[in-house]
């Protein structure tokens, strides 16, 4: 009972959001059409809140639930995160789900019931608490990927989303399973001991191993495991996309980091070759076929496998500084493709969808200020400096050289100049074609604010980029292995 | 403390002063974005000049150093100006270009104006950044991000194939970029986790080491030179970019491959500059001799002096890898100079295109008849790209045969072959297009230049004479920094790696 109550404080945040969450679905039965905003503004302070409730012991090491849950710099770095994107998430989806007619509480009950999946994953320290949080979120993508139930797309996006899912799933519980037989623990810390003691050969470790890894990079979408991710990004609504597109990264990373560095470093020699030719092949395979896609969103699913590829180059390097790097990506890429999503979802309108690289023709006509920012999300993505995607390419191309990998770090920036290709030719649609629609954007000023926001704070983060690396540094520290 | 961060000012003054041009909206206030945009690049040049007149030219040390301020303290990025002789006068020419680049849109630009101006102020910030930066991130942070307003320049403003000249220019040169960036991370690991291009410097490296980062290095500079086999996006840029484009081009962005080569090449790299000097030198020859025949047969002025430049480009590469004084400060000269005469030139062209909206050589004749002024103001460029003594073509040429004589003959006698492919190509340029019967109506109906043009044509005619009568203000202030480099540049790195393997 003692130790039950006082788990409760460092798992305030999820129980937090949880418990609001319950909240807004009761609530919203008794609000009417035109009262929506009361579930979306609920939706908003939950999340306040939430970083309230993280920011009050931040970074401040605890254990909870006899060990299945933990609360470090790390997870409360990911979380305020989290945080922070989905409150742009859902500002950027009000008005979209309105001209759609999806405007509904559940939207905002699944995406707060996804983050509280998402906070589980980030704070696991055991197999079971790790899975449960991944199910959580999972789950509630399925249906948010769904939620627009009489599209035939978005259905269509839901199932593959969910088969696929569901046997990556099974992969990584097989994956578990294995590990637990050979360990004896689902404690990621004695898993952890029980491999350093073990021989390198151990047959069962690997083979768990390899499962663990499949089912990973499955939900990561990671090349050859990548199937579901343009076609999930293409049929989800664009309020689902840019969701998914940025929170569950975040999450997916934090798992790497928990099992794959907390629990399995012991085996890194194994995983690190492995994750070489899965990152080789999501960098060729993700940037080469994002050339000839001519919907946006079908690109940014091709150029997500890229980023997360290269992601991966940080992991795979294999020490404190190459996680520090990557840990950094995932933050900047997340904040890119929410803006990116965001600017797709800021074009749409009642009844049209701007989801053509044709709809960004001569936006610079229509709008300079809505054109400056997706050039600066776009030349993020491609890495080119000012922006901070340069940074955050840096630090990983850095890591390779630091761990003697300096031909993967030449392939990588290689792949880098293929990706901005495709990148530039956004610019150039919006920049030097003349626009092809000429109906005015409809936008309210708050959305054009956050965007704003989104996107020049990948210039104007520059004096305090030193800070932020630091701050990913310490938190791979606080993981108590590097 | 305005005089201590002069270097910044002349960075930041012009990217401010783009964001303040920007914010002058739509083309309905274009006459002050004009406006804005000239006060500005003056301010710059003004800003600029106090590094001439303050500069020591006693010592090879970097000097109006600011810094080193902690910028990423994770990886000890900094913050970190300096100038010393050889990147003195590429930031002057830089910010004098800037200024007629202002001048010579004034009228011609009438679509998205700001935006316009706005980039080649960015611009200018930028790539007096790049002369300036003392750290090598910071450095490639410049250099890379030049590439965005330039792109923007070509493919708004520019020609009819702007899109695909565009494209080809920043892929081309970010690929070269690149590999120099994991060039200077190698070295970063190496140098003890410094970004300071100076400790760079002290770099002990084995040969086969610096042969690669040689070639790292090769594909980011050799691309911006341009250097023979990779210099194919250029004339594409060229042709289509509108002529304040070309005009910074060719007196700025080239000049910033070959800085690269004197900056990192040279003084990191000595065994390996040596050891490949003979590929450099042909490399340079053949953009001397063949990228000029190539130039003969060209049909389009600025594609004409777009191969014009490459073979200037060929003479400067060709000064820094015959090792000696004389070609070292050759190279450095025909930088300078070249920035002038090609700028003039594609000002010329930009002053009859803007008449015809032809670039063809065929569509002219005869345009000494309408346009006196006009053509005397080009001959003289003419002639200084040609090499006439008394104008600051022959300064550099000259020097730069004289240095190479010394290593061989032959090169020397390949290297003078300029004097008459220049000659051909320029001249015959000349002829077919300001002299001979007046071509047609077009023509006939032609304009002489008003005083916005004969403003900046006189502004550049008078450096390009200067520099040809009295070139000792220019070489002054290189001498000592150009000995230190040299020294260098010729000081292996071997026998001091080999002592530091045996000792334990």
């Amino acid at each position: 009972m003692n130790t039950l109550l006082a788990s409760l404080g460092p798992a305030a945040p999820e129980i937090f959001i949880f418990s609001m969450a319950c909240v807004i679905l009761m609530a919203d039965l008794f609000l009417s059409e035109s009262r929506r905003f009361v579930s979306c503004g609920l939706a908003l302070v939950t999340l306040v809140g939430a970083a309230w409730l993280t920011l009050r012991h931040f970074g401040a090491p605890v254990s909870a639930y006899n060990g299945m849950f933990v609360g470090d710099l790390l997870s409360d770095t990911l979380k305020l995160a989290i945080y922070l994107v989905s409150f742009f998430v859902i500002v950027y989806s009000r008005d979209y789900l309105g001209a759609r007619g999806i405007y509904r509480g559940e939207y905002f009950v699944l995406a707060l019931f996804a983050i509280t999946g998402a906070m589980i994953m980030v704070s696991a320290s055991h197999f079971l608490s790790l899975y449960l949080g991944l199910e959580l979120l999972s789950l509630s993508l399925y249906s948010m990927v769904a939620f627009q139930r009489d599209s035939v797309n978005a259905t269509e996006a839901a199932m593959k989303y969910f088969v696929l899912g569901a046997l990556a799933s099974g992969m990584l519980l097989y994956g578990l399973s294995m590990l637990y037989g050979a360990t004896g623990s689902l404690e990621i810390a004695v898993v952890r001991s029980a491999i350093a003691g073990a021989a390198p050969t151990n047959m069962i470790l690997v083979f768990g191993l390899v499962f663990v890894l499949v089912g990973l990079l499955f939900k990561l979408g990671a090349v050859p495991f990548h199937m579901w991710v343009p076609d999930v990004y293409h049929g989800a609504p664009s309020a689902v996309t840019v969701f998914l597109s940025s929170v569950p990264k975040l999450a997916g990373f934090a798992l790497f980091m928990r099992l794959l560095v907390g629990g399995l470093e012991g085996l890194s020699a194994h995983w690190q070759q492995m994750l070489i030719i899965i990152a080789v092949l999501s960098m060729a395979g993700g940037n080469l076929m994002a050339i000839a896609q001519t919907n946006i969103k079908r690109m940014l699913a091709y150029s997500a496998i890229a980023h997360m590829g290269f992601m991966l180059l940080g992991i795979l390097s294999a020490g404190p500084n190459g996680y520090g790097a990557s840990m950094f990506y995932v933050l900047v890429y997340a904040v890119m493709s929410l803006g990116a999503f965001g600017m797709v979802i800021l074009l749409s309108r009642e009844g049209f969808e701007a989801d053509q690289l044709e709809d960004f023709r001569g936006l610079n006509r229509r709008s300079p200020w809505l054109a400056f920012l997706m050039l600066l999300l776009m030349f993020s993505m491609a890495g080119v400096p000012p922006t901070v995607g340069f940074y955050a390419k840096l630090m990983v191309i850095q890591a390779l050289i630091d761990a003697s990998l300096v031909w993967l770090a030449v392939l990588a920036v290689l792949f880098a100049v293929i990706g901005a290709y495709y990148y530039l030719r956004v610019v150039k649609l919006m920049y030097f074609d003349a626009p092809a629609d000429t109906n005015p954007i409809a936008a309210g000023p708050d959305v054009r604010a956050l965007i704003s926001i989104n996107a020049l704070a990948l210039v104007a983060v520059m004096p305090w980029i030193g800070a932020l690396m630091d701050l990913c540094a310490r938190a791979i520290k606080s993981l108590g292995v590097a | 403390m305005l005089t201590q961060h002069l270097l910044s000012l002349a960075i930041w003054l012009p990217i401010v002063g783009a964001v303040v041009v920007l914010a002058t909206g739509g083309d309905a206030r274009a006459a002050l974005a004009r406006r804005i945009s000239l006060v500005v690049s003056i301010l710059t040049l003004l800003v600029t000049i106090p590094l001439y007149t303050g500069f020591n030219v006693q010592t090879a040390a970097m000097q109006f150093v600011e810094g080193p301020y902690v910028w990423v303290a994770a990886f000890n990025i900094h913050y970190h100006l300096g100038v010393d002789g050889i990147s003195l006068l590429l930031i002057l020419l830089t910010s004098f270009t800037t200024v007629l680049v202002v001048i010579a849109g004034w009228q011609v630009i009438q679509d998205r104006v700001a935006q316009y101006y706005a980039a080649f102020l960015i611009m200018e910030g930028l790539m007096i950044g790049v002369f300036s930066a003392l750290d090598a991130i910071l450095f490639y942070v410049f250099w890379e991000a030049m590439l965005i307003p330039m792109f923007i320049i070509i493919g708004m403003w520019g020609g009819p194939n702007r899109v695909y000249a565009t494209i080809k220019f920043f892929l081309y040169t970010l690929l070269g970029s690149v590999l120099m960036l994991v060039a200077f991370l190698y070295l970063y690991h190496h140098a003890g986790k410094t970004f300071d291009i100076r400790a760079f410097y002290d770099v002990r490296l084995g040969l086969t080491e610096q042969i690669l980062i040689f070639v790292a290095f090769f594909a980011a500079f050799a691309v911006k030179v341009p250097m023979f086999p990779v210099h194919t996006w250029l004339p594409d840029a060229h042709v289509e970019a509108p002529t304040g484009g070309s005009v910074v081009l060719a007196a700025i962005m080239l000049k910033m491959g070959a800085y690269g080569f004197l900056r990192f090449s040279l003084p990191i790299l000595p065994d390996a500059s040596h050891e490949l000097a003979g590929f450099m030198i042909a490399l340079s020859l053949i953009a001397v001799v063949y990228i000029g025949l190539v130039a003969l047969v060209q049909e389009d002025m600025k594609k004409l002096i777009a191969y014009s430049s490459i073979a200037h480009m060929g003479f400067v590469t060709l000064g820094f890898f015959i090792f000696n004084a004389q070609g070292m400060e050759g190279g450095l000269i025909q930088m300078i100079s070249h920035g002038f005469v090609s700028g003039a030139l594609f000002l010329c062209v930009g002053v009859m295109y803007d008449r015809m909206h032809s670039r063809m050589i065929k569509d002219y004749g005869g345009v000494v008849n309408r346009m006196p002024v006009f053509a005397a103001f080009m001959m003289l460029f003419a002639m200084a790209n040609v090499g006439l003594p008394g104008t600051s073509g022959f300064v550099g040429e000259f020097l730069v045969i004289l240095g190479s004589y010394q290593t061989s003959f032959w090169i020397a006698f390949l290297a003078a072959t300029t004097l008459i492919f220049g000659a051909a190509y320029t001249l015959w340029m000349y002829k077919r297009v300001i002299f001979g019967a007046v071509a047609g109506d077009k023509v006939d109906k032609l304009e002489d230049i008003n005083g916005r043009e004969v403003l900046f044509l006189s502004l550049l005619a008078a450096a390009v004479l200067v520099m040809g009568l009295w070139p000792a203000p220019f070489l002054d202030v290189m001498h000592v920094s150009v000995d230190e480099l040299l020294r260098l540049a010729t000081t292996s790195k071997l026998s001091v790696a080999a002592t530091a393997a045996v000792a334990p």
